[in-house]
């Protein structure tokens, strides 16, 4: 049971979310935003989820160029992959809360373009990827693509956004940072709890992937070993 | 964890959006679908576990 108690912990935070963020008091004062603002509790973790999901990556990138060690490489591929699940669901709820506030499924704000473009540039990893037939060669060429494109992730995503004039997000462009609506703090108190819950649910999530790819990979080698026996 | 939950339900007795008390509904139904994920989960690590010491 050692090394547990993190799972465990994310999922009591990401229930306390879903049930706290919706029975929460939220703030009157929100304008158009109004009893949507409980979104913060479920579409932004999704971002900050991607953001530490892909963080992790490039630390098991770096770990494995200097140590070769493969496990770390599968480690980053893995998480890299779950990353897309949390990318698109972050869209998917972004495009719903926006229509139903700004009226528009798409909006010309710059933190969704540049998550898009993002996501695109993680799909060219992807691309890469497949186009590599040799498996170290393969691993060498992602962790290094890896590695060159998360800092301008992170610029697109939250540099970036801050130079503008118009953004629908808090904090970005003309707005201000959500802590100035949270009169009386209770969005606070379901929303770090949340964005910490998700972060572990989804390195979790991503942690079985990886697992199982090791196992999957420790099979075709004694599959092909076997092969080699029998013949 | 409870006496958050209480703080919240006392706060908000005049709120709109829990008027008719129906919300509660909401919330225990996104309860058990989240609970069931979480099992999921950890049926699935516990498989993945199972296999990955069978293979040492």
């Amino acid at each position: 049971m050692k090394g547990l108690w993190w799972k465990f912990l994310g999922a009591i935070l990401v229930m306390y979310a879903i049930i706290g963020g919706l029975l929460m008091d939220a703030p009157t004062t929100l304008g158009q935003l109004d009893e949507t603002i409980r979104n913060l509790f479920y579409h932004v973790p999704m971002w900050f989820s991607m953001i530490t999901l892909l963080l992790v990556a490039f630390i098991y990138n770096i770990l494995y160029l200097n140590k070769g060690d493969r496990k770390y490489f599968i480690r980053a591929d893995s998480l890299i992959k779950v990353c897309f699940v949390f990318g698109i669901l972050g869209i998917l709820t972004g495009a719903t809360w926006a229509k139903f506030t700004w009226g528009s499924w798409w909006t010309k704000d710059p933190k969704l373009n540049g998550a898009a473009v993002g996501m695109l540039i993680y799909g060219a990893y992807l691309i890469l990827g497949n186009s590599i037939e040799d498996r170290v060669h393969r691993a060498k060429t992602l962790s290094i693509y890896s590695i060159f494109v998360y800092p301008i992730f992170i610029v697109l995503i939250l540099v970036m956004p801050k130079m503008v004039d118009f953004s629908a997000h808090p904090g970005a462009g003309d707005t201000q940072g959500f802590t100035v609506y949270d009169l009386n703090n209770n969005l606070r108190k379901v929303f770090y709890p949340a964005v910490l819950g998700w972060i572990l649910l989804a390195n979790w999530i991503a942690s079985l992937y990886w697992r199982y790819k090791i196992l999957k990979e420790k099979e075709d080698e004694e599959n092909i070993n076997s092969e080699h026996v029998d013949a | 964890m409870l006496s958050f939950l209480s703080v919240f339900a006392q706060e908000g007795t005049q709120s709109l959006f829990r008027q008719s008390g129906k919300i509660y509904v909401v919330v225990a139904v996104l309860s058990i679908i989240m609970a069931g994920i979480i099992l999921f989960l950890i049926r699935l690590d516990m498989k993945i576990k199972k296999l990955e010491d069978s293979k040492k």
